[in-house]
């Protein structure tokens, strides 16, 4: 049995903003992830966008969660060393009768607290996005809306969160939990773990566990959303993220430069029961291609360098489901978290974190560490100090990702530090080698050598993304019968 | 101190190794390859079929073997490189940024710069295939070097999408290492690789090849399961009923090359997007003066002997161009008066060159081209101005297999009033 005051079910954005403001006080602390890394579910696969606040209800814990998140995003981003931009947004509005709909937004905002929030005319629309649709009515401009690397913010909480202590277990799925007199016992393939308070932040799996042990069930939708990622020669065909004011074509498409300078497009919202379905289908990618040249004309759509789904745990009543089971004390659910999710997981932390602070008379650290450095940038760097770092360290003057120009000093820092990358995937999403226009052509069999090398394993080991993800199937001819002298055909 | 040379060739591959050994021959001495693999010999190192240099060697050659020839020449010629280098940066002045792992980021003034980085696969995403992110979705390229060079399998049931000669090769070189190649799906109703290609990869190893057909789905979660194929109808469009579900752990893509210019494009060269290579004049000069290209970073080839065929002429011209520099000499058509447009028209999808100066032509140009669709028994036609002055027939052309016309400059001056040559494909008349 392997005991903890606190476990943590889940290594996505909400599990390690929880566990990164755990890590403020006195307490053991452990993550139990079912995947190889953080953020492999919901947080990898989203739009990235730091969201203003005026879609939610005002009252709601999502309006209250989505601006006090939005207000601490950046000084966050600053501790962590994650990329963060306010770039602003755009709800665009196309049709006169569609007015009271933007007006409403506009007064929800207020009301929720949104600064800045401003109606403009086509004429001003058009002078800051000249690439919005001509057929532009007005729209509501959010000057704090902001966009967010989604896997270094994830990543990042998580490495702070261990640098202060807490554990995370990966490969670690949790099978079955048991009451006990006080607390629970969480069962795994590897072995059991308990602790006297569970915080269960398993994205659209958070009713499973809710549910085992709570009469008052929850239902979480995996609703999924198709995206499509544009190379960075379209970054620059937007600047701020532009969202379909919802209207009778549905909940828009969003078109929105990433914080790497990307052109990101989506999501579909489609309802699924499948909830690893993250399958892309022929329907959702066309509907995002059409949907997104509604409100943004010209889109480059031949400089498509990939697609994916991602699943949003929609809770049935639209809300975030943060608070102690009634019925299972010490059980806090940190449930329905979709849409703006990214945007309030500083604030969801800091609520989760608050709420043990006061049932478990929780006492700060004095040591605790509020920053971290993320992976060295060298681009960031003047070329003195580039030569400098490549003359301590060569692999920094070795790239290995063409297209993004990543050097093999920063992808074996991915794979050292805490929490490091074990997998092409985890390699991507810290370093965003594999990630350019050739989408890991050229540099994976490259970055596969780096990971046999640091990992100590062998080449038929590495994976895309753990578990059996293996890259290759084994060597040449392993399969073909031998002939008398022992050679293979 | 900044280094200097007159010509820096980007990308030791086929391309960059004829260039600089021409610049070389043409009398330049001071010329520096700049290659970022560990060796030099460009993607042909991992090409290990035979088939290589039929035309400038009259024999058949693999392609390391093909490579070895280029390499020893440039030897010989002590021309100097660079490996393990990576070219981050060119100015539109010529100043080349580059770094290894020994001298870190340095830069490099030259004179006249050869543009020779190749090309690269296109990915899924590029297509849109729907379906699961699995492991075991590769581009053929990927797939081929780690077969050919590091000796790993990527998989043991394979589909292929895309008759591109990298699929198509890879399907053979897949066979032969023990794994089953169960389908060869191309979206066209032709294929885009050489005939030749489907003969010895495809038909020799009873290997299907279904045309108007695309990928629909990808099954697998960690590893891929299978993928479905389905009809396509004239517009690509997949037709709903005809899907047909392939059980296989791997599907290799090799469905087309696009030229890396990004360092190009950073310089502000001019591209043409049919090709997405800069567009060059007779001597294989981009927009920007003293610029060169050649090889597939300029348009992509299937042969390498045309490859090397036209990379020499890059080195040549750009040896030319620098020692006119040194000369002082002023360029005759700094006016741009008597420069004549190709214009590919009719079936024609793109020249290379895009435009000629008479004045800059050698005896004889060869204009390369490719086809939009498969044509029969029709005629490649070349008019000068409104005049049919060439009218060639062809039994056979077909995307897949890139076309030539040679202009004679006695011809040029014949016709010396157009101002237009246009590339036509006709029927009988």
């Amino acid at each position: 049995m392997q005991e903890y005051d606190v476990i943590i079910i889940g290594g996505g954005v909400s599990g390690s903003a929880c566990a990164r403001e755990l890590s403020r006080y006195q307490t053991r602390v452990c993550v139990l992830e079912k995947q190889e890394d953080v953020c492999c579910g919901t947080s990898k696969a989203n739009s990235g966008i730091v969201h203003a606040g005026f879609d939610a209800a005002p009252g709601s814990l999502m309006a209250k969660l989505n601006v006090r998140g939005n207000e601490k995003m950046e000084q966050l981003s600053k501790e962590l060393d994650f990329p963060f931009q306010k770039n602003g947004s755009l709800v665009i509005c196309r049709d006169r009768e569609d007015m009271p709909k933007l007006e409403k937004l506009y007064e929800q905002g207020i009301a929720n607290g949104v600064k800045e929030l401003r109606i403009l005319t086509k004429e001003e629309v058009l002078a800051l996005e000249p690439n919005v649709t001509d057929d532009v009515y007005a729209a509501l401009y959010a000057p704090t809306g902001g966009i967010v690397c989604p896997f270094s913010l994830n990543i990042a909480l998580a490495e702070n969160a261990c640098a202060n202590g807490v554990e995370f277990r990966f490969d670690t799925e949790v099978s079955g939990i048991e009451r006990q007199e006080e607390g629970f016992v969480l069962h795994t393939a590897k072995g059991d773990f308990s602790a006297k308070y569970v915080v269960n932040a398993a994205g659209v799996y958070a009713d499973h566990f809710h549910n085992m042990v709570s009469e008052s069930k929850l239902h979480i939708t995996a609703r999924r959303g198709d995206y499509c990622l544009l190379d960075k020669s379209a970054g620059a065909h937007v600047a701020k993220t532009i969202f379909a004011l919802p209207g009778k074509f549905g909940k828009g498409i969003l078109v929105s430069p990433t914080v790497h300078g990307n052109l990101i497009l989506g999501p579909t919202a489609i309802d699924i029961v499948d909830k690893e379905g993250t399958n892309t289908t022929r329907e959702g990618l066309d509907q995002v291609l059409e949907k997104a040249g509604m409100n943004v004309k010209n889109l480059p759509m031949r400089q498509v360098i990939t697609s994916f789904a991602g699943l949003r745990a929609h809770e049935d009543g639209h809300e975030f489901v943060i608070g102690e089971v009634k019925d299972a004390p010490g059980f806090i659910d940190c449930a329905g978290i979709e849409s703006p999710g990214l945007t309030s997981c500083p604030a969801i932390g800091e609520m989760v974190a608050g709420i043990l602070r006061e049932k478990m008379g929780l006492v700060e650290k004095e040591d605790f560490h509020a920053t971290r450095k993320g992976i060295l940038d060298p681009k960031t760097l003047s070329m003195e100090e580039r030569n400098a770092l490549i003359r301590e360290n060569p692999a920094y003057g070795n790239i290995i990702c063409r297209c993004e120009m990543i050097t093999e000093g920063e992808i074996v820092d991915a794979i050292r530090r805490p929490l490091g990358a074990k997998s092409l995937d985890g390699i991507k999403r810290r370093t965003r080698a594999g990630m350019g226009r050739c989408q890991a052509g050229f540099c994976s069999p490259r970055t596969m050598e780096i990971l046999s090398r640091e990992l100590g394993i062998g080449m038929e080991a590495v994976t895309k993304s753990g578990g059996g993800s293996q890259i290759i199937k084994g060597i040449n001819k392993d399969a073909l019968p031998e002939d008398e002298t022992g050679e293979r055909a | 101190m900044m280094k200097e040379y007159d010509i820096v060739v980007i990308g030791g591959g086929p391309a960059g190794l004829a260039a600089a050994i021409a610049a070389k021959e043409s009398g330049t001495d001071s010329v520096l390859i700049l290659e970022r693999d560990k060796e030099l010999g460009g993607i042909l190192n991992q090409c290990i079929h035979n088939g290589f240099g039929l035309h400038t060697f009259k024999e058949e050659l693999t392609g390391p073997e093909y490579a070895d020839r280029f390499i020893r020449k440039a030897m010989e010629l002590q021309i100097e490189y660079r490996l393990s280098t990576m070219v981050m940066d060119i100015s539109p002045q010529k100043k080349v940024t580059a770094m290894n792992r020994e001298e870190g980021l340095f830069e490099i003034q030259a004179k006249a710069v050869i543009l020779a980085m190749g090309c690269r696969e296109r990915p899924r995403g590029a297509l849109n295939i729907p379906g699961y992110r699995p492991a075991g979705i590769y581009s053929a390229g990927t797939a081929q070097r780690l077969v050919n060079m590091e000796g790993f399998l990527p998989g043991r049931e394979v589909v292929i999408l895309g008759s591109g000669d990298i699929g198509l090769i890879m399907a053979r070189r897949m066979t032969l290492e023990g794994a089953k190649v169960k389908v060869v799906a191309e979206l066209m109703p032709y294929s885009g690789g050489l005939k030749r290609n489907i003969v010895q990869c495809l038909d020799d190893y009873g290997i299907p090849l279904k045309l108007s057909h695309t990928v629909v789905d990808i099954k697998g979660k960690e590893r891929v399961e299978g993928v479905t194929l389905a009809q396509v109808d004239e517009k690509s469009r997949p037709i709903p009923g005809t899907e047909e579900f392939y059980a296989c752990d791997t599907l290799l893509l090799s469905v087309g090359l696009i030229p890396e210019n990004e360092l190009s494009g950073g310089m502000g060269v001019e591209m043409n997007p049919v090709t997405s290579g800069p567009r060059v004049n007779e001597s294989l000069e981009t927009s920007l003066e003293g610029v060169f290209a050649c090889g597939n970073v300029l348009h992509v080839h299937d042969l390498v002997d045309f490859v090397s065929q036209e990379a020499a002429a890059a080195g040549k011209n750009a040896s030319a161009y620098v020692k006119g520099l040194i000369a002082g000499q002023k360029k005759e058509t700094d006016d741009g008066s008597d420069e004549i447009s190709i214009i590919a028209a009719q079936g024609v999808r793109y020249t290379v060159p895009c435009s000629i100066r008479p004045a800059h032509m050698e005896d004889a140009l060869t204009v390369r081209f490719r086809v939009g669709n498969v044509y029969k028994n029709c005629y490649t036609s070349v008019y000068f101005g409104e005049e049919r002055v060439l009218h060639r027939k062809r039994p056979v052309m077909a995307p897949g297999e890139m076309e030539s016309v040679v202009l004679t400059k006695k011809l040029l001056e014949q016709y010396a009033q157009a101002k237009t040559i246009t590339f036509k494909i006709e029927d009988e008349q």
